[in-house]
Order: C-alpha cells, then structure tokens, then sequence
C-alpha cells in the first residue's frame, strides 16, 4: 500500500498526465457531441476520421523529416502538420455528411439507417487506410521535435515540452470553437439548428449548409487530436481510432451529449479517472473504473453532467 | 390592387392526409389579413405551404409577383416573409437578445448601422424587452415571449409579416396589447396575414377575412362584413351561448 506521503507526491503529476489526455478526449468528443445536438445521429466513424487525422500528420512529419526544409522547431513543425490534417479529415467529414448521411434523411430514413451507415463508414476508412499505408503500425518520430531534454521541474512535478504543448494546442482548438458557437453569427445559426431546425430555417438559416458546416469543424478538431495522439503515444496504425473514439464518446455522454462544454468536461474528467486509475488501483482497471463511474454518473443523472433531462426523442 | 402574396388552388397533404383541399387567398401591399378557423381546419398547414416548409401537391404560390413555391424556407425568408410562430417557439437556450439576432440572420450581410435600426425600432415598440436582454429567452413569461417573438420577426424587415394563433395563451390584457402591435406594425408599412381562432378580437382589427374549414376556404369578405355574419357569431364569438368570447 502506498502511504499518504507517497500518494500525494505522485498525486499531481498524475493531474497533469490526465488532463493532458483529458484535453485530446475532449478534443475527440467534441465532433461526437455537435453532430449528435444537430441530427441525434452518433457518427460512428468520428474515431477513424481522428485515426485518418494521425496518419496525414505522419505523413507531413515524414517528409519535412526528410527533406529538411524546415528546422524542426514545434512552433514550425506543429501547424505545418496540423493545418493538413486538419483540413483533410474536414474535408472527409463533409463527403461522409454528403455522401453517406444527408440523402438518407432527405429520403426520411429513421434513426438506425443512418447509424448503420456511420458503421459502413468507420470501416470503408479504417480499411482504405489499411490498404493504402499497410496494417503495421508507424512510427511518429515524436523525439526529433520534441527532445528528451525539454524536461521542465514546477513544484517537483516534471513535465515534458510535449505534455504542457499538447495540453495548450487542445485548449486553444476549443477555446477557439467556444468563441466562435458563442459569439459568431455562424454558432448562432448552429446553436439555433440544434435547439429548433425549422425555427432557424424560418430565420433564413440553410439548414442542410450549418449541418454540413458542423461536420466539418467537428472533423477537423479529430484530426487535429490525431497529430496530437500520435506525437504522445509516438505509434499509429489504422485501427486506433476503435478504442480513442469509444473513449471520446464516452466522454461526450459523460459530460452531456449534444453539450460543447459537456464534451470538454467530459474529456478532462476522463481522463483524470483513468490516469488516477492506473497509479493507484491497477492499469489493467483502468477502462472498468472509467466506465464504472460513466454508469454512476448516468444513473444519477441520465443526461450527463451537463445535460438536459433526456431529449425528446420525437424530435425527428 | 396587386398581391403581394397570392396562394392560388393550393392542395397540401399532410402525410396521407389531405390538409388543404385547393385554397386561395390574395393579401394586398398594405392589407391586414385574417385567415379564420378551428382546430384541424388547415391554418397551420397554409402559414407551412406559404413558408415553404411543407411543399404544395399543386397550385402555386407568388410573392411579390414572384413564384414562390418549391423554394427553401430560407429563400422564402429572405425574399421577405417571417413568421411569428405558434406558441413563439424562441430559441429558449438563448438570450433575448441573440434571439432578435437570429431574426435578422437572412439580413447578415447588411450594414451594421442599418441592422442598428431594426433594434432600436423593436425596442421602441416593446420597451420591456430591452431591459432583458441578456436573460436567456426561455425563462420570460408567456406574454414578455410573444413580444420578443414579434420583434424577431421584425428583424428580418418584412414586407409580409405572418402571425400564426398569437392570442393564444396570453392573458387577455395581453392580447389586446398585442393586437394593439399588429395595428402599428401595420401602419408602418408591413403587410399582414393573421391566423386567428379569436376572431372578435382578429377581425375587429383586419381590413379582410377569410374562414378556413377543412381544407377549403368556406367564406371571404371584409372583415366588419364577416363581423356580422350569423355564421361566424355562432361558429366563433359563441352567440347561441352567453356573448363571451
């Protein structure tokens, strides 16, 4: 047993591994949660597209790595993979909508088909890039950027460059997404098509355009949480995007699905619970704690934390 | 006179059901428009078929010289008609304020000042409003609702403004008040077509009337001539009874 001396000097490191991680489940859960508030549907294949998001990234690092055309600063190095990826999962978000989802609910499909039509889609992509990249796992060369040295010490908590970098790139993505839903015309129209789709319709709103809109931004924040996976864990393979979006979804839920803020609390909070988990109970329980206080948490309250009471499920 | 909106043997189905059994109405520039009927007579389903948010099975639809029929709601919109809802249906998640925002949303590539302009006319008709604009707009009473309902709609500068039932659970005071609005709104230019169960009260201030029964439009007339008709004394302001309304 650890002595109480013991816990509470690993205690906040921990904090900091966990909110690290906490911040990219948020990060993830965020593309869940927006599209679940506009259409009630659970994109299914948001996991892969965050996987696809990890693999443009690695690929940018590949070539900047071998060409070097850049030094291999973060503050150069990091956007220039980012902004690639996330385009490219957002521009997948939007085909997906288009594509795999919009003409079953033109043709007024109930809420299963376009469920299973997400499944379809997880696997089209984790299979296409298993095809084009290969099932073995690559290698993020994480410590070209960020070297070993780049240690920093507060308050005997030692933390690496790379945790405090991919804990601020998370925090600004959603920083960012806050202002714009909260402050902007466009999150104005998005918050107006999640509570009343026809009301913001009858205020000139093209619903179908803020729907896809949605898909797009959710997307690219995927893709974006890829770069940052793959920088943290330093290897990638097709198939990662299974188990990182059952998590993100679960924050999502945690948190409230449909709620943004719920969906960032919902990630950190996970992530605290399953840092604290592996420590101090056993890594191998690490999922079961985490899924067990998810059941505690819906069972007191079925609509998250932040949710509202359960939504009407009349609503399409 | 010109119509502005012009519905010309409209049929609707509403699912399976055939809602509107070829309706036609004509409202004039300057007119306020009283469109009658009980529950289930095809009131709604005509303010949904002139909004495009159902589509017609056939007849047409113009605007403004305009067909209008088979376009999206939001291009509906912004050729100039909004809707007061209803039971107002605001975005109850969010302020006052982002609410009369949301009215204005088809007019976003105006000018600033020019959208100044609409606010402060709203705030000129309701007063109270203004003072509770950051309140989150699903906390208001019914009454305080409706009038930001009203004004939202008045954010997107509509040539035509439809009112869908907007007595309906207000308190009497209430909806004199708010019939008292749609009197002025009028008289600033807008025209208006009212959907009504409380007919006293909605003919005694529109110019003309139409009664709406199961999908077709059983009489039409003006409105004070509608007013006296034996039919619509007994089917709407309860005469046979006691003379309340």
């Amino acid at each position: 047993m650890l002595t109480w001396s013991q816990i509470l000097g690993i205690l906040p490191q921990q904090l900091v591994f966990g909110i690290t991680l906490g911040t990219v489940y948020g990060l993830i859960a965020i593309g869940y949660t927006m599209v679940y508030g506009i259409l009630f549907m659970i994109n299914f294949a948001h996991g892969d597209i965050f996987m696809v998001g990890a693999y443009v990234g690695w690929a940018v690092l590949g070539a900047l790595l071998a060409s070097h055309a850049v030094p291999l600063n973060p503050v150069i190095v990091l956007p220039l993979m980012l902004v690639p990826a996330m385009a490219f999962t957002g521009a997948i978000g939007l085909a997906l909508e288009r594509l795999a989802y919009r003409p079953l609910y033109r043709r007024g499909a109930t809420r299963l088909g376009p469920l299973i039509s997400a499944i379809g889609a997880s696997i089209f992509l984790q299979n296409g890039v298993m095809l084009v990249e290969g099932a073995r796992e690559r290698v993020y060369m994480t410590y070209a950027v960020f070297p070993r040295a780049w240690r920093f010490s507060v308050g005997g908590v030692s933390v690496s460059a790379l945790v405090i970098v991919i804990a601020c790139v998370a925090g600004l993505l959603m920083w960012g997404l806050h202002v714009i839903v909260q402050r902007t015309t466009l999150g104005r129209a998005i918050r107006a098509v999640a509570e009343d789709r026809e009301m913001a319709a009858v205020m000139g709103v093209n619903v179908w355009r803020v729907v896809a809109t949605t898909f797009f931004v959710g997307s690219a924040l995927g893709g974006a949480a890829g770069v940052l996976v793959g920088f943290y864990y330093t290897q990638i393979d097709f198939f990662m995007g299974y188990s990182a979006g059952l998590k993100a979804f679960t924050a999502a839920v945690l948190g409230g699905i449909g709620n943004i803020r719920g969906a960032m609390l919902g990630g950190i909070l996970l992530g605290v619970i399953e840092s604290l988990a592996t420590t101090f109970i056993n890594p191998a329980f690490k999922d079961a704690v985490a899924f067990g206080v998810l059941i505690l948490v819906l069972v007191f309250r079925p609509g998250g934390i932040l949710g509202e009471a359960l939504p009407d499920w009349k609503r399409i | 006179m010109t119509a502005l909106l012009q519905l010309e043997q409209v049929v609707t189905y509403y699912g399976p059901m055939r809602a509107l059994k070829g309706v036609s109405i004509e409202v004039a520039s300057g007119e306020i428009v009283c469109l009658l009927g009980g529950n289930a007579s095809g009131k709604s389903t005509t303010m949904k078929t002139i909004l495009g948010i159902v589509r017609p099975h056939s007849g047409s639809v113009h605007f403004g010289g305009e067909r209008i029929d088979g376009l999206p709601t939001q291009s509906v919109v912004e050729r100039g008609i909004s809707l007061v809802p209803e039971a107002r249906r605001l975005f109850g998640r969010m302020t006052v304020w982002e609410n009369l925002a949301m009215g204005a949303f088809s007019r976003r590539d105006r000018p600033p000042d020019e959208i100044e302009q609409d606010y402060e006319r709203v705030y000129t008709l309701f007063p109270r409003v203004k003072e509770r604009l950051a309140q989150l707009a699903g906390t208001l009473s019914g009454g305080e609702q409706q009038m930001v309902a009203i004004g939202r709609a008045l954010m997107a500068r509509p040539r035509l403004l439809l009112m869908d039932e907007p007595s309906m659970g207000l308190a009497p005071i209430f909806v004199d008040q708010v019939f008292d609005i749609i009197r002025a709104i009028n008289g600033q230019g807008t025209t208006i077509l009212v959907v009504e169960q409380n007919a006293a009260v909605a003919l005694g201030v529109a110019h003309r009337g139409y009664v709406l029964q199961n999908g077709r439009i059983v009489m039409a007339d003006r409105a004070a001539t509608l007013l006296a008709t034996d039919e619509i004394r007994r089917a709407y302001l309860g005469d046979e009874e006691d003379g309340a309304c």
